[in-house]
């Protein structure tokens, strides 16, 4: 089983890690780094409550190899939190009361982030196109569509066109 | 309720009847919320289990050697093993062992459990366990296990579980494991005087729950004690069943629970518990076993069905009887079978008056996963059927849809059990319907190929009615709610909360409620058949209410005060000359800064023995409307409104109630239009959720309306009733009579475009 060492940034942390090269990243993030935000379900990229953002863009973490993130930026809900802007995406969940068991919330609010960072979060059709890839089984989606509204705007200044 | 009447007017308690935020708002969205997979415990391992890859077979050998030798593998165990003890499990019928022993009974049983210092290796190590099996002949369907020379499933006697509630079990017949009979009336004598008469057979598919957190559990076996971490819904009865299994005290299980993933009936009753603390004894360390996803579909599942149905109604619509015969496909094991057969059984009548009915529901062994709870169980199968019978009678007899209903639904005060036993009816079904109706534009022009539909039914809620709480007051005034109840995101905390809070006049934000862990929680049967509010949420108010009473029973002897001068305004005492909150009043009573405050309450079978025959605790009213649009040209069928009656007697948090009857109607569109789990001889071949669809957001309809109707006419708190599951049964149903009423009745569920345009090319 050969290892590989993977530099990556973890929510704004560099780290050197050694894993097995077909280790997933959402393994090397629950079990190495303690980092469980992120959850596993269908394990087949269709559920999105894996979702961290790898250099902005959302990446199922239950189908993306840790080596493939060497060089890049890893955000996940727990980075997200620490960032300012997340309070606005907290109130809105909150607010529409847009959450029940909570396992797949994470991953649609950091789908949501990389969504308006892009600048495709204007209009409701833009959210349910954008949350395709998330599947909640609690909510009936449509709390989750109102608070998406809520988050509807230009993304933060100096972010378009970064990624 | 005797605690409303002995409570002490507040002006300002207003905690409930308010949308406030959810208490587990912040840890969730943060993604800090622990669930029982990110639960590490010192020394802990992981497991995996090796599944069987025959529906039915014999096991002619198992060789686990070089499992055993390899790098990183901690413990390998087989069913064989399982020996000094009973190993057969099943809280209904006790029909499944540990591991299988001798044969496997479906595709996907497990055979042997491989724990190991990481997970990779554990699945590495199955790969290396050698299983040789003989092939036994298949039972696939119902149809095949009930025929006249099929094998049996299970050999010899059946034994009842801990917890079947079910009166005796009926003698076995075959694959038959559980019958329902009702006979009330004579259905012939009403057949003969009908003018109008409507039958059909109908199907109805195995659905999967999809809780998106599969099944886990932590186990830790040591020392005579074992300790879980598990992602379940009835901690108490996991504990009894795990005691009873390993033969140790109820004392010496532990069963904690962390946040759930999900829950929707799947992870009801004991599931992956057993194997997962079998296998921390083999290993002599924690053990952590987390199911993938086609673990889960096949570790419990709905129930398929098969059920003919005929209605009897005169000229004028009047209904006179119904008659059915139905087919419940519990797989290998019966799990809850038993009781979605009955549930099943009571709602098949639906909510009508007749004047004979007759029914007989079997519970069918298979060589299919085994079937147990799922949201709605027994009235989602039966709601659809019923109520397109009602829409053709009412076609027949000339007659609207509504008027038919105005006229044959039962009335607040009649009996909902055709043979008189039982609760009455406890709701204004005619006016829940009518603006149910109201809301999808009844009556208003149609497009050509849109339908609209009702549906109305009941849902025998609350199982039995045990639960106890206790609530904790602090030096400081923050208050802990100790209840039992799973927080699986229908927001139970978050209305435990409210209600101490309203019965204590605080802020929601000075109470904590936690999960359950069985060592310190009082004890609650379930968390399931939408039984929390009403029956824990009792408790906790009782809870709160004997708290309060200490509160004022100190300032009365402090201040030599009488208990009437006493009033409480915003968690302040105040009497003649004196006012105190609460913390002082604490201090007062202990002459110390420290103590604390306890107050108890139980909820327990108010009369009779809370038996499932003299129950049940409410009925759980099941009413949607639909307006759907079929494409003629591929058939697929879009909803177009959807509206929903959540008849709770009094919404503790209104926002949660109609957020909850939200994710009822998606589940129920998913039920409705295209959720199966498809078998073939036995294997599933949709394991996965690229093949199993479940709803995404754009299946959401276009207009969703809830409807909150309170009437104060619940057994809970408050006058509170439970919800939740009502929406989900009613779902479906009124998607198909609005599809009846677009042109395309159907008789198989789900309604996918292949079958409806199958259905529109027979009806050209």
């Amino acid at each position: 089983m050969g290892e590989v060492t993977a530099r990556i940034g973890v929510n704004g942390t560099p780290r050197e890690l050694v894993v097995p090269a077909q280790e997933l990243l959402l393994d090397t993030l629950r079990e190495r780094l303690g980092l469980t935000g992120a959850k596993r379900s269908c394990d087949v990229q269709v559920c999105g409550t894996c979702t961290v953002l790898v250099d902005g863009e959302p990446v199922s973490s239950c189908t993306y190899l840790t080596c493939d993130a060497d060089g890049r930026e890893v955000l996940t809900i727990e980075g997200f939190a620490e960032q300012p802007e997340f309070a606005e995406f907290e109130r809105a969940f909150d607010e529409r009361a847009a959450l029940q068991c909570g396992f797949c919330t994470p991953g649609f609010v950091l789908t949501l982030k990389a969504l308006r960072d892009a600048g495709e979060l204007r209009s409701r059709e833009d959210v349910i196109q954008g949350l395709d890839g998330n599947i909640c089984r609690c909510t009936g989606y449509k709390s989750i569509v109102e608070a998406a509204e809520m988050l509807i705007g230009e993304p933060a200044a100096g972010l378009r066109g970064e990624r | 309720m005797s605690t409303a009447e002995t409570a002490t007017p507040s002006a300002t308690a207003d905690r409930v009847g308010h949308s406030g935020g959810r208490k587990d708002a912040a840890p969730k969205i943060r993604g800090r919320a622990q669930f029982a997979g990110d639960i590490n415990v010192p020394r802990m391992v992981h497991g995996k289990v090796l599944r069987a890859e025959f529906p039915h077979a014999r096991i002619v050998s198992i060789d686990t050697s070089a499992a055993e030798r390899m790098p990183g593998v901690v413990a390998v165990l087989v069913g064989p093993e399982l020996t000094g003890f009973d190993p057969y499990w099943g809280h209904a019928i006790k029909d499944r062992p540990i591991l299988a022993l001798d044969r496997v009974r479906f595709r996907g049983e497990p055979v042997a459990a491989v724990a190991a210092e990481d997970e990779a290796t554990a699945e590495a190590a199955l790969r290396e366990i050698v299983v040789e099996y003989e092939e036994l002949p298949v039972l696939g369907t119902v149809a095949e296990a009930i025929a006249d020379d099929a094998p049996l499933v299970h050999d010899g006697e059946l034994r009842p579980g801990l917890f079947h509630g079910l009166g005796k079990l009926p003698e076995r017949e075959g694959n038959v494991c559980y019958r329902y009979r009702l006979d009330a009336g004579s259905v012939e004598l009403a057949e003969a005087e009908g003018e109008l008469t409507v039958e059909g057979e109908y199907e109805f598919p195995a659905v999967y729950q999809y809780a998106m957190e599969t099944h886990t559990v932590v186990a830790d076996f040591g020392d005579g004690e074992i300790t879980l971490w598990a992602s379940c819904q009835h901690p108490f009865l996991v504990r009894a069943e795990i005691a009873d299994l390993f033969n140790l005290p109820l004392g010496r299980v532990r069963v904690i629970v962390p946040y759930l993933g999900g829950g929707f009936g799947s992870k009801s009753y004991t599931k992956m518990e057993p194997i997962t603390a079998a296998l921390s004894w083999k290993a002599g360390r924690p053990v952590r076993i987390q199911n993938g996803v086609e673990e889960s579909m096949v570790t419990t599942r709905r129930h398929g069905m098969r059920c003919r149905m005929r209605t009897t109604a005169d000229r004028d619509g009047k209904l006179l009887s119904r008659s059915v015969r139905l087919w419940l496909d519990t797989g290998a094991y019966a799990d809850n079978g038993p009781r979605v057969c009955a549930t099943a059984g009571d709602a098949a009548p639906g909510p009508y008056r007749w004047e004979a009915v007759h029914v007989a529901a079997s519970c069918v062994y298979s060589n299919t996963a085994p079937a147990g709870s799922y949201r709605a169980f027994g009235a989602v199968h039966m709601q659809w059927i019923g109520e397109m019978q009602i829409d053709e009678l009412a076609r027949r007899a000339g007659i609207d849809p509504l008027e038919i209903r105005r006229r044959n639904l039962l009335r607040p005060g009649e009996p909902v059990r055709p043979d008189g036993s039982g609760k009455p009816l406890d709701a204004d079904l005619v006016g829940d319907v009518e603006k149910a109706a109201a809301a999808v534009g009844w009556g208003e022009p149609k497009r050509e190929w849109a339908g609209r539909g009702l549906s109305v039914g009941l849902l025998a809620a609350g199982a039995h009615p045990v639960s106890n709480a206790s609530v904790r007051m602090e030096a400081d005034g923050g208050v802990e709610v100790n209840v039992g109840t799973t927080e699986m995101g229908q927001g139970a905390r978050t209305v435990m909360a409210q209600i101490a809070a309203e019965e204590l006049a605080i802020e929601i934000d000075r109470v904590t409620v936690q999960g359950a862990d069985t060592r310190f929680t009082p004890y609650d049967r379930s968390t399931g058949a939408s039984r929390s509010t009403t029956l824990a949420g009792l408790a906790v108010q009782r809870a709160a209410a004997d708290l309060r009473e200490r509160l004022l029973e100190t300032a009365a002897g402090a201040w030599g005060a009488d208990r009437p001068e006493l009033e409480i305004v915003d968690g302040v005492v105040h009497g003649p000359g004196h006012e105190a909150g609460y913390p002082e009043l604490i201090a007062e009573r202990f002459g110390f800064a420290g103590g604390e405050l306890v107050g108890q309450g139980e909820v327990r079978p108010e009369q009779g023995s809370g038996s499932y025959a003299e129950g049940p605790v409410f009925w759980e009213i099941c009413i949607a409307a639909a307006e759907v649009v079929v494409d003629p040209e591929t058939g697929r069928v879009g909803v177009e409104r959807m509206a929903t009656i959540a008849d709770v007697g009094k919404a503790i948090n209104p926002l949660l109630v109609e957020r909850q009857d939200e994710g009822a109607v998606l589940q129920g569109v998913g039920n409705a239009l295209f959720e199966e789990m498809v078998y073939k001889d036995g294997y599933l071949t949709n394991d996965n959720l690229l093949d199993y669809r479940v709803p995404r957001i754009e299946d959401m309809p276009a207009q969703m309306t809830g409807i909150i109707v309170e009437n104060g006419d619940g057994p809970g708190p408050y006058g509170a009733k439970g919800c939740g599951e009502g929406a989900q049964a009613a779902t479906p149903a009124a998607i198909a009579t609005a599809l009846a009423d677009a042109g395309v009745p159907m008789n198989q569920l789900p309604f996918t475009p292949e079958r409806v345009w199958r259905r529109i090319q027979e009806l050209r």
